[in-house]
């Protein structure tokens, strides 16, 4: 049996199994697109678009098969006419890395002034601001050595294509050569370590100035959303425990610290504008990663375990829509790290205002405790397990006494 | 199958020339529970091969949802079923798509595929052994490897779908089911399959380094080993040493799933349903899983340099430059590689000190690689470069090899990881370094030894075309990601419509998608190539690239233990390309030095002063004139 009868035979059989399938699928297509009378969708069309695609492409392969055939014809001329081989294909791939330097060298230009315009704005704050500069010096060096490590690999393979007259250059070793390029890259990455290094400590290492002490604002993700709680006039965030979460009490805060009494709810972030802001990332569920890219910071939120992130926004929303040229920006919480199905959607509003308006927007904002919570919170039954008895008398107390000053207060 | 049914007719023609003497074989024996290294090769490559075409179409799959995220593809319903209701691919499949387009690609191709296919065939072959140091073992390897595959490609046909919390499955999201659909029985196989992974490439890996150790013939001394048999050791060290850890974690995040344990559990609740879990961290997984993880990426890109340094060197027609320097740089990246897997945890909450450290770790390991990519490009310097396939793709991955690493400079760097952390600055930086540069030292490979494998030569002219058309369109593809990545756009989104600022990448997105389409199609010239070839291909001439090392010397016919006489003894390092003096640019390693008085150096003969006495006595009669000079 010859094998090229078998192909054929195969690729006749493939060619009718391909028509049958979309046949069925463009029948099955009509049936959907009936009975789905309430919005009808052509889909004959696609299954058309879909079709033509596959028979360009066949198109293609036939063109290229026989552009094959010619050169392969071509050159069985040449070799009866007793000439050298008809095309140098040496000579075609050297040209073509030649080529391939000048287009890709004018396309990393495309890449970095075209693309380049579209990343992230400069950073909105003051770490962000170093994050920037290391990566503006990072970028500098390595684009030095990747356009000109690319000349010497493109050219290399241009000038030095066999043509079969010349011979190689037997050059095994050379240990000089070798040491320059070991120490050249170490010096220059132990550079790159330093500074990284030392920015890396800036970032995570603070020194916290008692005249300037930081905001803190507690983050907890869950799928798939972010909530946010401001410490209240304490300036701090109560504690919170996961056994304790309800329904009505999302985050499972504890009331029976004095310190969550004034805790409050907000649905945007909101930060003054040079003012330090600590934030204290905690998960609900699984992993999620507070990702602000406008501030250069990311650190991942993990259940069980409590992570720290300190930054100084320095610009306010409203400059950067004047420095982006942008009325519609705005600084986002985005998610990093892959958490379900609505990752791509786990996002939260941020904006950096002045320091006035601040203030008066976290007045305006909600405590996390209700009323539904504090008839929870005054039932004896709910004392956990951990807390004793005099602790759970004391809160109670202090409780009612905050109660009372609420009630008071909105009076 | 068909294939590997359908090679069975070619071999069959020469089956009766080579086998007597032999002890009968019978189909099975010969092409499924085959013990003969050069088979259980192919069988590595094919299988790869086709997990390979299934990863990329997973890939296309959640391209076209990137690119077209408002429009309805019914074709998809056709072949998809519930999982593209509509036409449209569900949000928890496409996260289904990029991990086991991830998982098939790391460990079933560029893993197996890679190492399994090139240490099985070149070990032996290059330094001179019969077969492997236990054959039962090497095919108890594949067999694992395929089960592995056959499970992971089953876990598509179970209700909730596949694995689908990224190739790294992370817990608390992969122990879950209620977090996502795919952390049911999907995760279940994925986890069985990798145990089996992990044995079968266990298996190999012992093997290949008890057989290099040894099995090597006579004068094959470490030193005279070829790069690609050193990268091949290295790996398998480096996977000995660190699979198992994998494993481990697997085992106690099974014990999580199905046994209630709080390994890497603790605080979590779902909805308002409090798990009991307690003490647990998901962070402890993080360490197990890139123990693994970071040697993972050595041992898919090492095999790769070692198979471009042997075909940069053979196409170059020159040595290899600093043989000893590559060594050394490949040993260097294999002990550093286990210290560095902290850099992929900058940003989880571990101790900001830890990051630190491993900062310095990981910018150190770019010291080696920055040797090796220079040594490539001496070896070329002053060449008499050949282009073929196998040599266009080695340039290929010269290329991929420095744009990639490069950018790995940025992520090594804590500061900036910061901001680039699961962006898609990341995916472009690993496709680049890990995947293009890996899957084209693969390529190179394949190209290289077809005519070893097969017998046969592969079309070069359809080699130029698939060359050509998958690293332009790699760079077409990977190289505007960066961009996305620098403007905070995070990797495994499934769609860019949410966020306003992502809209203008929507476009960048379609063009991303059509260049992936194309180099999807081109690998089309590589499949047809390929499979044509083995059947009708040109017959291959037993040295077809004139090159030096022992694999040439065998017939073009297998027999079961390689060659048919004596195993040839080795006098020489496998690098004397064009090298003074001598008739023709290649001197085999077989060649003693008695036979090749006028190329001779000094240096040859490792201080050996009575061969070093033969040679200026010999000189002495023979190059009055050059001594002149």
């Amino acid at each position: 049996m010859s094998l090229k009868k078998l192909i054929s035979n195969k690729t006749t059989a493939a060619l009718a199994v391909i028509l049958t399938v979309f046949a069925n699928t463009s029948a099955f297509a009509q049936e959907a697109a009936a009975a789905a009378s309430a919005k009808p969708v052509d889909m004959g069309a696609i299954y058309k678009t879909t079709l033509f695609y596959v028979l360009l492409f066949l198109l293609l392969c036939l063109f290229i098969a026989i552009v094959g055939k010619a050169l392969k014809v071509y050159e069985l001329t040449r070799e009866t006419e007793g000439k050298p081989e008809g095309i140098n294909w040496n000579t075609v791939n050297g040209v073509l890395f030649a080529a391939f330097l000048v287009v890709g060298i004018y396309g990393v230009y495309w890449e970095y002034t075209v693309h380049g315009e579209m990343i992230l704005p400069e950073a909105a704050s003051e770490h962000g601001k170093k994050i920037d500069q290391m990566f503006n010096i990072t970028l500098i060096l390595t684009t030095i050595v990747f356009i000109v490590t690319h000349i010497v690999l493109m050219c290399f393979a241009y000038f030095y294509k066999s043509n079969g007259k010349r011979k190689a250059y037997y050059y095994p070793h050379n240990n000089a050569l070798e040491r320059i390029w070991t120490v050249i890259p170490a010096l220059v990455l132990t550079v790159l370590v330093l500074y990284g290094f030392l920015t890396w400590r800036s970032i995570f290492y603070k020194i916290e100035d008692p005249n300037n002490k930081p905001i803190s604002i507690e983050v907890t993700s869950s799928q798939f959303q972010w909530d946010i709680r401001y410490p209240g006039a304490d300036g701090v965030v109560g504690k919170k425990n996961y056994k304790l979460i309800t329904s009505i009490n999302a985050l499972g805060i504890d009331f029976t610290d004095k310190n969550t009494l004034d805790d409050q709810v907000a649905d945007e972030i909101v930060l003054p504008v040079n003012k330090p802001v600590r934030f204290t990332l905690t998960s609900k569920d699984i992993l999620h990663s507070f990702y602000m890219p406008h501030f250069r910071v990311q650190l991942n939120t993990v259940p069980g375990m409590t992570s720290y992130f300190e930054f100084t926004p320095t610009i306010t929303t409203e400059e950067m829509k004047v420095k982006t040229n942008d009325p519609k920006f705005n600084y986002l919480l985005l998610c990093a790290k892959i958490c379900g199905t609505n990752h791509y959607n786990m996002q939260k509003l941020v904006r950096v205002v002045s320091q006035a308006e601040y203030d008066e927007w976290i007045a305006k904002q909600t405590t996390y405790l209700t009323n539904d919570l504090r008839k929870e919170f005054k039932l004896p039954v709910i004392a956990e397990p951990t807390t004793a008895a005099p602790a759970v008398a004391d809160t109670t107390a202090k409780d009612t006494v905050a109660q009372t000053n609420q009630i008071a207060l909105k009076k | 199958m068909s294939t590997i049914s359908l090679q069975d007719t070619h071999h069959h023609d020469n089956h009766d020339d080579h086998s007597h003497g032999h002890h009968h074989e019978t189909f099975l024996t010969k092409y499924i529970f085959s013990q003969d290294h050069k088979m259980i090769a192919k069988q590595f490559l094919i299988t790869g091969i086709i997990m390979a075409v299934i990863a990329m179409v997973l890939s296309i799959l959640f391209r076209l949802q990137l690119a077209w995220p408002d429009q309805s593809f019914p074709l998809l319903e056709t072949f998809l079923g519930k999982w593209a209701e509509g036409g449209r691919i569900r949000p928890d499949f496409y996260l289904a798509l990029v991990t086991i387009h991830g998982t098939i690609m790391v460990f079933f191709v560029l893993t197996a595929g890679l190492s399994g296919t090139f240490s099985n065939l070149l070990i032996p072959l290059q330094i001179g052994a019969r077969d492997m140091a236990s054959p039962f073992l090497n095919m108890l390897s594949y067999w694992f490897f395929f089960t592995a595959c056959v499970i992971m490609m089953g876990s598509f046909f179970v209700q909730t779908g596949p694995a689908s919390a990224g190739w790294t499955i992370y817990p608390p999201l992969s122990s879950i089911p209620k977090a996502i659909p795919g952390s049911g029985l999907g995760m279940t196989l994925w986890l069985v399959s990798m145990v089996l992974f992990v044995a079968s490439s266990l298996m190999g890996g012992i093997n290949y380094v008890s057989t290099v150790l040894n099995m090597r013939t006579k004068g094959m001394d470490l030193w005279k080993m070829p790069l690609t048999i050193w990268a091949f050791f290295l790996t398998a060290i480096l996977g000995i040493l660190s699979f198992p850890v994998l494993v481990a974690g697997v085992v106690l995040l099974v014990f999580d799933r199905s046994a209630g344990t709080s390994f890497y559990l603790s605080d979590i609740v779902i909805g308002t349903e409090i798990l009991p879990n307690e003490g647990g961290s998901p962070i402890l997984w993080q360490h197990l899983f890139w123990f693994l993880g970071h040697p993972e990426v050595y041992i898919v890109i090492m095999p790769a340099l070692g198979i471009s340094s042997e075909v940069i060197s053979v196409n170059s027609r020159k040595p290899i430059f600093g043989y000893h320097a590559m060594i050394y740089s490949l040993i260097g990246i294999t002990i550093l590689s286990f210290i560095v897997w902290g850099h992929h945890m900058f940003v989880t909450g571990m101790n900001p000190l830890l990051g630190g450290v491993f900062m310095i770790t990981t910018l150190i390991i770019a010291v080696p690689s920055a040797v090796k990519t220079f040594n490539y490009l001496a070896t070329l310097w002053r060449g008499n470069i050949r282009f073929t396939p196998a040599m266009l793709f080695a340039i290929g991955l010269v290329s991929f090899f420095i744009s990639g690493g490069l950018t790995g400079i940025f992520l090594g760097n804590a500061s900036l990881d910061i901001n680039l952390h699961d962006t898609y600055f990341v995916v472009a930086h690993f496709h680049l370094v890990m995947g293009s540069a890996a899957i084209f030292g693969m390529l190179a490979g394949v190209y290289h030894w077809f005519p070893k494998m097969f017998g046969k030569m592969m079309s070069a002219k359809l080699g130029y075309l698939h060359f050509w058309l998958t690293f332009i369109c790699a760079y077409l593809v990977f190289f505007p990601l960066h961009f996305l990545g620098l403007d905070g756009v995070p990797r495994r989104y499934y769609a860019f419509t949410e966020f306003e600022f992502m809209q203008k990448w929507l476009t960048v997105n379609v063009f991303v998608t059509w260049a992936a389409i194309i180099a999807a199609l081109a690998q089309v010239a590589f499949l047809w190539n390929f499979f044509y070839s083995i059947f009708r291909g040109k017959k291959a001439p037993q040295n077809p690239w004139e090159a030096n090392t022992l694999e040439w010397t065998t017939p073009v016919e297998h027999l079961h233990g390689n060659w048919p006489g004596e195993i040839p003894t080795v006098h020489r390092w496998p690098y004397d390309y064009s090298k003074p003096g001598a008739e023709h640019d290649f001197i085999p390693q077989t060649v003693p030095f008695s036979e090749t008085m006028s190329s001779n150096l000094p240096h040859d003969f490792e201080g050996n002063t009575e061969a070093e006495e033969i040679q200026k006595a010999w000189d002495v009669k023979n190059k009055p004139v050059q001594d002149a000079e």
